[in-house]
């Protein structure tokens, strides 16, 4: 009797989860093989964008969606990331380098059709500027003429703002100073041009949260338009006919993937869901070194690790205290051993290469220079210095290297440091509001130049966080760099800053950052660059003949 | 019943208001503001965005427009995600959610009850103890843990089923079903022994017994009916704790459901997107708690007897 109650219980298992799997067989082939023959691109893109305005957004992932569906009026080489035409065909550039002249295409269209000219800039840029937008990157507008003045509220007539439409297809730009990555700043989504009647459609032009950029109601001006937007689960974009440069356009459509967990992108990825991931876990890359996988791109990236240090803090004001920390940091072994993906070790805040620019740093791995620094500012041995506190937000990877450098400072110059990890916003608040004696940092620059890594630590900058403030820097990154004729000039001065900064040390730098993304065999023309920002424009997808695309088994 | 349901539902005002108020305070306390990011933002921004989310106002003053706005059903803008509704996005992430839940909740009592029934028949006995101490392993199995190994085997190895997605291909939903439908099973094996183990010893099973019926015929009959209450009244708050701890499983499947906007929201300091969140989370855990206890009433005569005497 009992087995014929079990039967009657086995029974609907038996037959509900064969079922179950036979109805899950029947898909077959992967997101990969299909796109490879449909030319869908797909790409895992780490989060849920929180907008796509260009004069809201910030972030990376908001970053690459953006570039699909907009463009600027200059675009650059994905490989070498020299400045090309984008909407402007062609610019002229005044002797005294402040008055950039560009002449615009004829033949560019929104993706609406309706055509595109050198007035969309203007009020695109006036609207920008607009405080009640809250956008975070107007300061990408402060080199032109009299722009920081209008958002702040001391010039209140746009006219003023140097930045005018000659005629339909010129635009004229009027910087303060002569600014050499200004063409860069071109291609930068912040300095995007919008469809004014879309954008007056949904709201007033300085209104936050209109539902102008969403599936239906968004017009760009890009190679590609938003065609579904499905939240937290995927934004797909395709080919825009009406593209000035449709005809080079190799890429169908392309599916963005809010890609969080890492460690599920990766498996994606491993099942041929993914052409491209965002990231990888660090523990992964070993293995795919050792395997010699081709589908691994590791490449330098416009980003430093470092340390802030809190120069108000009593025992960390003397510069000797703080080199001889500096000194007594390990980069080799923290690369080597902990991150594993080729990080570039760190002694200087500028990566090497940057614009041309190499840092001299006398910053060096020297315990026993640093002892002899430690004995001088009246620690002998650390006697007497106060247990000191290293601050880092949650994160697994920053705690394995505090960890390191706690150990190394003990090990090389026996003081005692205290780790203290806070949620990332708890963090960020301790940060800011100096709350914090060593706190850990990361600085993606916005664009290619040794500003963008120099001006953080102006005494009244906003990043600058460390209380450390020094009137001779100051002078060189705020008066003297903006001014100077040459290239080679600009750079020697850059130098001479980078050197104070090194010497005072209130931040001690770590290593340069890499970027680490699994791309398929299969994507055609993907260029590493240290942006990280390959171009949809000129990427195709080619299946190898007779290959499986998914690697799988031994990861 | 009407009244019962009623005066429950009574209670649910003063419930709502004070999950409504302790919420208001914690996001409120809470350090960092929605605003603050590694890049310093400008004072004029962050005096902009405040005004617009009426954040410059005295506490009390949002706190009373808050409920006004809740009252009406109104959540508010999310201050993550411009221009998006808490509504919608509730809308947005609840379908995905829901469906998860009600498979996790399908694999749970298919497995659970078989288990619990089949070890109750047999108590001490290897019928009773193999499925026991496999509730066991799948009580302390983490969802963090078990998703992954299913993947890896099913995903990975064998290729039968995608690693991830919803939706996307078909039989995505097995894997996050089975993962979080686990813990629940083994709970609501463990559940229905024991509800089963009780009523088997009741003179009513012993009198269809003697009355020569088949054992099959008892079970199915007489002894599901009272066995199976203890797993009722586990039902509402299982499918409440589905919908709201679905988070772990959402993340590892890449499923675009309501836990990932509700962590998410707390590490961001949405502050609207939070409040709404916890509000429609209590309102669910609220109905479905009531609904089984309505459910339990309806199969168990004593009870029914109890609630007409209390009316």
């Amino acid at each position: 009797m009992n087995n014929r109650v079990r039967q009657r219980l086995i029974l609907p298992l038996l037959l509900i989860i064969p079922t179950l799997l036979l109805s899950a067989c029947g898909g077959g082939e992967s997101n990969v093989d299909q796109g490879n023959r449909d030319g869908t691109l797909h790409w895992g893109n780490g989060t849920e964008p929180q907008s796509l305005d260009p004069h809201i957004a910030t972030g990376v992932p908001e970053h690459h969606i953006i570039t699909a569906l907009m463009e600027g009026l200059i675009g650059k080489d994905s490989k070498t990331l020299a400045p090309k035409p984008g909407v402007a065909e062609s610019w002229t550039i005044s002797d005294d380098g402040r008055v950039y002249t560009f002449k615009l295409r004829e033949n560019a269209r929104w993706s609406n059709g309706d055509p595109h000219n050198a007035h969309d800039y203007a009020w695109s840029w006036w609207r920008a500027l607009q405080p009640a937008l809250g956008n975070l990157y107007a300061y990408m507008y402060f080199s032109i003429e009299n722009a920081q003045e209008y958002y702040e509220g001391t010039v209140t007539d746009f006219d003023q703002v140097g930045v005018k439409a000659l005629d339909d297809y010129s635009l004229q730009v009027t910087l303060s100073n002569p600014t050499p990555y200004f063409l860069q700043l071109l291609d930068h989504y912040s300095l995007y041009p919008v469809h004014r009647a879309t954008v007056e459609k949904f709201g007033t032009a300085d209104e936050r949260g209109t539902r102008w950029t969403y599936e239906g109601n968004n017009v760009g001006n890009g190679a590609f338009q938003l065609v579904d937007w499905k939240i937290n689960r995927r934004i797909t974009v395709q080919r825009n006919p009406y593209y000035w440069n449709a005809d080079t356009v190799q890429l169908n459509q392309i599916v963005f993937y809010p890609t969080e967990n890492v460690v599920s992108e990766e498996r994606m990825f491993r099942a041929g869901q993914l052409h491209r991931t965002g990231s990888i876990p660090s523990d992964k890359i070993p293995v795919y070194l050792e395997a010699n996988d081709a589908s691994l791109h590791i490449a330098p990236y416009l980003g430093i690790y470092f340390y802030r240090i809190n120069t108000r803090v009593p025992q960390l004001q003397d510069k000797r205290v703080r080199r001889a920390l500096a000194m007594t940091i390990d980069r080799e072994t923290i690369s080597k051993s902990i991150l594993k993906a080729g990080q570039i070790p760190a002694y200087a805040m500028t990566p090497p290469g940057t614009m041309g620019y190499y840092p001299e740093s006398d910053l060096r791995f020297d315990p026993e220079a640093a002892r002899q620094l430690l004995v001088e500012a009246g620690y002998p041995n650390g006697e007497g210095f106060p247990a000191t506190e290293i601050l880092y937000n949650t994160s697994e990877g920053h705690r394995k290297i505090a960890v390191a450098i706690q150990q190394m400072w003990k090990k090389y110059l026996n003081i005692d440091i205290k780790l203290l990890n806070q949620e990332w916003k708890v963090y960020l608040d301790s940060e800011s509001a100096g709350n914090y004696e060593i706190s850990r940092a990361g600085w993606i620059g916005d664009y290619v130049d040794p500003n963008s890594f120099l001006d953080m630590f102006l005494c009244n900058g906003g990043n600058n966080r460390t209380g450390w403030c020094n009137a001779e820097y100051d002078r060189l990154i705020a008066d003297i760099a903006p001014t100077v004729k040459t290239h080679k000039e600009r750079l020697a001065v850059f130098g001479q800053a980078e050197k104070i900064l090194m010497d005072e040390l209130p931040v001690i730098p770590i290593y340069i950052y890499t970027s680490v993304n699994l791309v398929n065999d299969s994507v055609k023309n993907y260029a590493d660059n240290i942006l990280n920002q390959p171009s949809f424009t000129e990427m195709y997808l080619q299946a190898a003949p007779e290959q499986n695309q998914s690697t799988e088994g031994q990861h | 019943m009407l009244r019962f349901v009623f005066y429950r539902l009574l209670q649910a005002i003063p419930v709502l208001l004070i999950v409504i108020s302790l919420t208001f305070m914690l996001v409120h306390s809470a350090p960092g503001g929605p605003f603050s990011a590694d890049k310093a933002v400008p004072p004029e921004v962050i005096k902009a965005l405040e005004a617009q989310y009426n954040l410059d106002q005295p506490l009390w003053q949002q706190y009373i427009s808050y409920l006004g706005d809740v009252l009406k059903g109104d959540f508010g803008p999310s201050f993550k995600y411009p221009g998006r509704d808490v509504t919608e996005l509730i809308a947005a992430g609840l379908p995905a959610t829901a469906e998860l839940a009600f498979y996790a909740m399908l694999v749970a009592l298919v497995i659970g009850v078989s288990a619990g029934v089949a070890a109750a028949m047999r108590p001490n006995t290897a019928q009773d103890y193999i499925p026991m101490s496999a509730a066991m392993i799948g009580i302390c199995m983490p969802s963090f843990l078990l998703g992954p190994l299913l993947v890896l085997v099913f995903g990975i190895y064998l290729e039968w089923l995608p690693v991830s997605g919803w939706d996307d291909m078909p039989g995505d939903k097995i894997l996050p079903a089975i993962t979080l439908g686990t813990g629940y099973a083994a709970y609501i094996a463990r559940l229905s022994r024991g509800g089963m183990l009780e009523v088997l010893s009741q003179d009513y099973i012993r009198t269809a017994r003697a009355k020569g019926l088949s054992e099959p015929l008892i079970i199915a009959k007489h002894a599901l009916r009272g066995g199976l209450i203890p797993v009722i009244a586990f039902l509402g708050p299982a499918f409440a704790g589905l919908l709201g701890g679905s988070f772990v499983v959402e993340t590892i499947f890449q499923i675009p459901g309501l836990g990932r906007f509700y962590v998410q929201a707390a590490f961001n300091r949405d502050y609207t997107m939070i409040l709404g969140t916890t509000v429609f989370f209590s309102t669910l855990i609220i109905v479905f708690n009531l609904l089984s206890d309505m459910l339990a009433i309806w199969l168990n005569p004593k009870l029914r007897q109890q609630t007409r005497g209390e009316s």
